[in-house]
């Protein structure tokens, strides 16, 4: 039920689509992690991108002053953003492009479809983009009767395979080249039969396949890395060259940009474009770089459209401690460094945002009082590497300890007896809040020891804490704490000096 | 110099002779320690785990207990304690608009010290060996916990007061930044994928050869500890303090003597 109180206006709505998990965290990382498959040749990617990384970005002596620059522009583009929003849809506008506003993955689904429709054609070419996965675009034009085709290698792999992607950079890192093999033998039309999973004949195969496609589309969909407010200007960064296909070849093309990857003008493009293929691929420079500005007579699309689409980003944009994560330019390089997303694969993050980004961006983008992606900012045992390596320096630990105290608290008071950890969290305040008290708490040391009996370790444990002792010992604790041992017998040691230096 | 001993929750219930390591370290160049009795825990735990509300009263407590000036720093044997004090604390406050509450964290968060810190940009330690009489001749390895090495960029201090030992051998540990998988309430949230980092940890210290991997962070040796000793490893865990207090007189005991009970 919602609540409208005059003179305050209401929240901006949570985003829809392809954002919320199905299943708890918990749950989908225990499933996944017994894919011994998808752990080793994750580990295998997420190393060696890892390391090409580390590599490119040490050569840059600037690198944490780019970092600051990247930031700093980010965070004047969200004090800025209607305004900025208002300046570039009135540049693209006079440059001949059209804009369309969507509210939610719903509005831009339909916006979408009507353009199509507009045009007559049956089939889309597709740029990889995080935007149209994030709505679920291909699934709703399959039911309105049009055919997507992604172009992108990898996420052509996702799509013949009917698999979501896992990575937002790397959709198909989850799959080796044997399995992609099969994909193609079984779902590709017109494949050679004798296809073996070498690499080049791999590639060779889509590259024929797609050929044909980008030739016959009318009609092109892409996202955008960036949109540069003073000129009205669109961005797609890529390694392929499929997006300069379906960019410049088709007479329509439709770009799906989230409002939130605006800059404000040309020169700050600069800098992403130091920050961004660093980060992604471990590249200095990724290898095709596509810039529109609305229509060119007689060169590339002739009709050129712009969905700007919204989707819970007002709503990260309303949280103050949140709205960071709004900086991210879908780089991966958190989910590359996170131990945790190393060993569960993108698949059981459920969003289309996983890793450590995507546990704070879609909880803040549905709201995480909604319970759908509250076990998501649990996800993480804070080590802090995503933030270390984030290129526009996006406090992901923080954010993700400010989403846990929202979702404890949006528990609180409800007329659910508490829990386990309520319980443990209220005996662990009283014992934290008070010398005395953790000193009382302390003097039943000596019946941890009983029960650790003579093996002198601890292997079984009742409740939440059995958790722990699934896997892990805990040692017997000592006969007293070190509280006990200062009051009663601490004698001072003399120091080195006096002794002529100790021996 | 008066220094104040924050001996933390888990090495005062658990741990107390890497707390009593930590006296005589400091004591034995000259120092003398005090430990402020009301002292509990930094609030990490209830923090981390979103239970703001009820971290607010161990961080008051912490405030209460080392708010007074009769000590010149304060030193805990553990990173991720100094990193709760350091930047959780006046994050709390401001959270309840304490003001007063944020001036006094922020003041204790400045004088507040992780051992190796401590040692090096103090104290001037250099060489372990030398200057506190360090003595442990045993192989050794060596994890780098994760809120000591990022949020408190103790880069090699640790290490290098290690490695300055007498008789040590020090063995690089392989994916030596790599978290153990801990993190608190997420070994019970997340319990699976915290086993599967853990196991990680372990086969590293394990191809090592060494019997110990020492470390600064006791609640990361717990975890590593805990691995280590269910999964039959002939290695076990020591907290940095212990063996930068071991001396030929007094020794710190062998790794295989530590296996049982894993004591860190």
């Amino acid at each position: 039920m919602s609540k409208v109180f005059i003179g305050m206006p209401p929240l901006p709505a949570f985003g829809s689509g392809n954002l919320n998990l199905t299943e708890p965290f918990p749950r989908a990382a225990a499933r996944e992690l017994g894919n011994q498959q998808l752990r080793s040749n994750l580990r295998h990617a997420t190393h060696t991108i890892r390391d090409k990384r580390l590599k490119v970005v040490a050569e840059l002596p600037d690198w944490e002053e780019l970092r600051d620059a990247g930031s700093a522009i980010k965070e004047s583009v969200m004090a800025d953003l209607p305004a900025l929003l208002e300046r570039f849809e009135a540049n693209f506008t006079a440059r001949g492009g059209k804009v369309h506003w969507a509210r939610d993955a719903a509005e831009a689904n339909a916006i979408i479809t009507e353009l199509v429709r507009a045009t007559g054609a049956q089939e889309v070419v597709k740029v990889k983009s995080m935007a149209t996965q994030e709505i679920g675009l291909n699934e709703h034009l399959e039911t309105e009767g049009i055919a997507a085709f992604e172009t992108d290698l990898a996420e052509l792999i996702v799509q013949l395979g009917h698999d979501k992607p896992s990575h937002i950079l790397v959709p198909a890192i989850h799959k080796n080249r044997t399995q992609v093999r099969d994909i193609f033998l079984a779902e590709m039309p017109g494949v050679d039969p004798d296809l073996t999973n070498d690499p080049a004949m791999l590639a060779g195969a889509a590259r024929s396949y797609l050929r044909s496609k980008f030739l016959t589309a009318r009609v092109a969909i892409s996202g955008a890395n960036f949109g540069i407010a003073d000129s009205g200007t669109l961005a797609v960064v890529e390694s392929e060259g499929n997006g300069r296909m379906c960019l410049t070849l088709p007479e329509t093309l439709i770009t799906v940009m989230g409002i939130e990857k605006l800059l404000p003008t040309f020169a700050d493009l600069e800098v992403f474009m130091a920050l961004l293929p660093r980060s992604s691929t471990g590249e200095r420079m990724n290898p095709y770089t596509s810039l529109w500005t609305g229509v060119t007579a007689g060169d590339g699309p002739q009709d050129v459209h712009l969905v700007l689409l919204d989707n819970g980003r007002s709503a990260a944009l309303a949280d103050e401690m949140g709205r960071s994560a709004l900086h991210c330019i879908r780089c991966s390089a958190c989910m590359n460094v996170c131990p945790v997303y190393e060993r569960t694969g993108g698949h059981a993050y459920g969003s289309t945002y996983p890793g450590p980004i995507g546990a704070i961006l879609s909880p803040l983008m549905t709201g995480i009082e909604a319970e759908e992606n509250n076990s998501l900012p649990y996800a993480s045992s804070l080590c802090g590497a995503c933030f270390d390596a984030c290129p526009v320096k996006i406090n992901i630990p923080e954010i993700l300890v400010h989403l846990r105290g929202k979702d404890v608290d949006s528990r609180r008071g409800r007329m659910k007896p508490p829990s386990q950890m309520d319980l443990l969290m209220k005996g662990a305040q009283w014992a934290f809040s008070s010398g005395t008290h953790l000193g009382l708490l302390e003097k039943g040391l000596p019946l941890g020891r009983l029960a650790a009996g003579r093996s002198k370790k601890i292997k079984h444990l009742p409740g939440l804490a059995a958790r722990w002792t699934d896997s892990r010992d805990i040692p017997a604790p000592p006969p007293a704490s070190f509280r006990d041992w200062w009051a009663k017998e601490h004698v001072p040691e003399a120091p080195i000096t006096q002794q002529g230096g100790e021996a | 110099m008066r220094i104040a001993l924050f001996a933390t929750c888990i090495v005062d219930a658990m741990y107390p002779q890497t707390a009593q390591a930590t006296v005589r370290i400091l004591e034995r160049l000259g120092h003398e320690i005090i430990f402020p009795a009301g002292q509990a825990c930094c609030g990490q735990m209830h923090i981390n785990s979103g239970y703001l509300d009820e971290a607010k009263p161990v961080v008051e407590n912490h405030a209460r207990a080392f708010g007074a000036d009769d000590y010149d720093v304060a030193v805990a044997p553990s990173g991720s304690c100094v990193a709760s004090v350091k930047h959780q604390h006046p994050m709390i406050a401001r959270r309840y608009g304490d003001a007063g509450l944020e001036e006094r964290t922020t003041a204790i968060g400045a004088r507040t010290y992780e051992l190796s810190q401590l040692l090096t940009d103090v104290l001037g330690i250099t060489d372990a060996a030398a200057q506190l009489g360090s003595h442990y001749p045993h192989q050794v390895t060596y994890h780098s916990s994760c809120h000591g090495m990022r949020l408190l960029k103790l880069e090699d201090r640790q290490l290098d007061l290690l490695r300055s030992v007498g008789g040590i051998e020090v063995t690089e540990l392989p994916e030596a930044d790599q978290c153990c998988g801990f993190g608190g309430t997420f070994a019970l949230k997340n319990a699976e994928v915290s086993s599967a980092m853990l196991a990680d940890k372990v086969r590293n210290i394990e191809s090592t050869g060494a019997g110990l991997c020492a470390g600064g962070d006791a609640s990361c040796l717990l975890h590593i500890g805990g691995g280590l000793s269910r999964s039959g490893s002939p290695a076990t865990t020591l907290h940095l303090a212990r063996i930068l207090a071991s001396t030929m007189q007094d020794p710190a005991p062998a790794p295989e003597s530590l296996r049982s009970g894993a004591r860190a």
